[in-house]
């Protein structure tokens, strides 16, 4: 009865727009593209007819002169709503845009200028010795401060990070675990300045005023790569089933047993991969190691506890400061030779992560 | 008899169990506590190394812009030049980004189409990979450049309105320099956290506004948007604290001075980290302690931000 009764007018509906306001012809779907394009060639000529020709202008001129054209014909063919609904839909896309502008132009910048120097001479030859404007030197140096530094800082914060990630997800319970939480949560936000000033203080209360050296350095990284450690680890120890744990537990594993034995290597490739994002993080540092490694050494250190340690960040800045023509290019090698040792190890994590994750069903 | 035996082997192997336990479980907890002692420590150094100048300082700290401090007699140096400097570069930051981040994780979550998104959110990522001394050098080696014609454009135009007035700075070093760069930095911190959020929106709520007939936009302003605000807040406060404590952009685009001075368009103004990272090496006598000082204020203003920052955030869980 009932059924019957309801089925009758939904047949009916369907053939009928609603409302005048829903049923209004939509534009066509190619519209909005066609309509860019147009803008963005009138816009063009026009600029290059006044003069003005400027690829940002030309940009910011198309993405407005699209915004009022698309809200105006939608306005005026479909209604208000959806001529809101394409505005912000334009907004939406440029501000996609507006944040690839920065990202390309910097890749493409260091790129460009990178390559002037970037060689296999600039790779394995210190500056010692070298004056600041002299047609010579390179980042050998730097880049063996760098990976000592940042290796140390590795051996400090993953066992401590690692810990504390196990502490939360197996262990923690209470007014301590949430304080901890909390509190690498806050650590995340230490500025690396101060970390760095974290370091010197305790240096001059150790050795006196004036020391400077690698393991400061490493030191003052650790305090920032813990934190990120202790967040992507707990992450990934919570990703692993809690049938695994019980069933170790049924067959009298004790818990430690447990963790090491079938909660670790579940988690390893996870575990690495964090490990991996958060070296990435820490070996562009640049503020601490100013403070705590030196910033004027020139020579091939590869002692971490005597001595000033360059590093590839603080070479970088260092030669930006000197001025030169030169020592721009310098700073431009190094800081593409920088952006390649952090993608490589973004590769690796992803890499890792993507062949050695356990399979799922 | 039986169920004695078993309760004692069984408390024996318990015992023998427990030593693992209890160091694996030590070692556990001793991490944690270490952390908080790390972050206890880091303020108990900064203090007392920032005593020493402190004691001997002749002027006000909090309210003298002054820094003479490389010296054994008499140094007077304060921070209020510097800490009105890194609020202004980042208050700056933040109001560049935050709308713009807001934009990108509305298209990432709800506009692109679906298949390349993850990818494009990759993208924006990949702006936090990049070490900030390569954005200070981006900074100082292109951007400058491209900007100093803008500003003066701007100055012509809008010098009426006291931020902009003139006369602009040619080389583009400007705070207003350093704030986009800033932007730039804080862009994928704000857009991961609002990412996040807009994607827990429930679908429920989603299909209910489109099933009302809602076009796409007052679906997000009235399901997601509400949904999503203490996120926002949070992801905007983290990038706040981030760019509050932000050193190498703003020591290698900024040409510094130790004024207060609201002119966005001419060279002045300076942050703290800035400073500490540009006066450090040429530090002596009083000169480390003070800029310890400076260190610790910082180190107070972001502590506040970012614990703002995660109690909002945790408390849009509690009720997620």
């Amino acid at each position: 009865m009932s059924a019957t009764k309801l089925s009758a007018p939904e047949k009916t509906v369907p053939p009928r727009p609603l409302a005048p306001s829903l049923g209004a012809k939509p534009l066509p779907a190619l519209f909005p593209p066609t309509l860019l394009a147009g803008v963005a060639l009138v816009a063009a000529g026009l600029l290059y007819a006044l003069g003005w020709w400027n690829p940002a202008v030309w940009a910011i001129v198309t993405a407005v002169g699209y915004m009022v054209l698309i809200t105006a014909a939608s306005a005026l063919i479909e209604n208000r709503r959806k001529a809101k609904d394409r505005l912000v839909t334009a907004i939406v896309y440029t501000c996609f845009g507006i944040a690839m502008v920065p990202l390309v132009s910097l890749l493409w910048t260091v790129l460009s200028k990178g390559l002037v120097r970037l060689d296999g001479y600039f790779l394995t030859v210190s500056m010692n010795g070298v004056t600041p404007s002299m047609d010579a030197g390179g980042a050998y140096h730097a880049i063996l401060g760098t990976l000592l530094m940042t290796l140390m800082a590795a051996l400090i914060s993953v066992p401590i990070g690692l810990m504390t990630a196990i502490y939360l997800v197996e262990y923690g319970q209470g007014r301590l675990k949430r304080a901890i939480t909390f509190f690498v949560d806050v650590m995340t936000g230490i500025p690396s300045i101060v970390a760095g000033l974290f370091v010197v203080a305790l240096w001059i209360l150790l050795f006196g005023p004036g020391k400077t050296n690698g393991a400061a350095g490493a030191i003052s990284l650790s305090v920032l790569m813990i934190p990120v450690v202790v967040r992507s680890c707990e992450e990934m120890l919570r990703l692993v089933p809690n049938e695994l744990r019980e069933a170790s537990y049924a067959l009298g594993v004790p818990k430690w047993l447990t963790v090491v034995k079938v909660v670790l290597p579940t988690a390893i490739a996870g575990l690495t991969t964090g490990v991996m994002l958060a070296l990435a993080r820490v070996i562009g540092e640049t503020a601490p190691l100013i403070l705590t490694a030196g910033s004027s050494a020139v020579a091939i250190n590869a002692n971490l506890f005597e001595g000033q340690m360059m590093s590839l960040p603080v070479f970088i800045y260092s030669q930006v400061r000197m001025g030169g023509v030169i020592n721009y290019e310098r700073a431009w090698a190094g800081a593409l030779t920088l952006i390649i040792i952090v993608m490589l190890l973004f590769l690796a994590a992803r890499l890792v992560s993507h062949f050695f994750a356990p399979k799922t069903r | 008899m039986t169920t004695t035996d078993l309760s004692t082997t069984g408390r024996a192997q318990r015992q023998r169990r427990r030593l693992g336990d209890v160091l694996f479980a030590a070692g556990a907890q001793g991490s944690g506590i270490l952390i908080l002692a790390i972050l206890a420590g880091v303020a108990a150094f900064l203090i007392l190394q920032s005593f020493d100048s402190l004691a001997a300082n002749q002027a006000n700290f909090l309210t003298s812009s002054e820094w003479d401090a490389n010296t054994r007699e008499e140094p007077s140096f304060g921070v209020a030049a510097l800490a009105f400097g890194t609020v202004l570069a980042a208050a700056i930051a933040l109001v560049l980004a935050t709308p713009v981040a807001i934009g990108i994780a509305l298209f990432i979550v709800f506009y692109a189409p679906r298949r390349i998104a993850a990818i494009l959110g990759y993208l924006v990522d990949l702006l936090a990979a990049i070490p900030s001394v390569v954005y200070g050098l981006w900074g100082i080696g292109w951007l400058v450049v491209q900007l100093a014609p803008f500003y003066a454009w701007l100055e012509t135009y809008f010098g009426w309105i006291p931020l902009f007035a003139g006369p602009v700075s040619t080389t583009g070093r400007t705070m207003l320099s350093a704030g986009i760069v800033l932007a730039v930095m804080i862009l994928p911190i704000i857009t991961a956290m609002t990412r996040d959020v807009f994607l827990q929106v429930p679908q429920s709520h989603r299909e209910a506004a489109l099933a009302l007939g809602a076009t796409r936009w007052e679906m997000i302003r009235m399901a997601v948007l509400p949904f999503g605000r203490p996120g926002i807040i949070g992801g905007a406060m983290l990038g706040l604290g981030r760019a509050l404590g932000e050193t190498m952009a703003v020591a290698m685009i900024l040409s510094p001075s130790l004024v207060i001075s609201w002119f966005l368009l001419q060279s002045g103004n300076q942050t703290i980290a800035a400073h500490i990272a540009l006066q450090y090496p040429e530090a002596t006598g009083y000169g480390v302690s003070a800029l310890i000082a400076a260190g610790l204020v910082l180190f107070a203003i972001t502590l506040a931000v970012n614990m703002v920052a995660r109690f909002v955030v945790s408390r849009r869980k509690e009720f997620a």
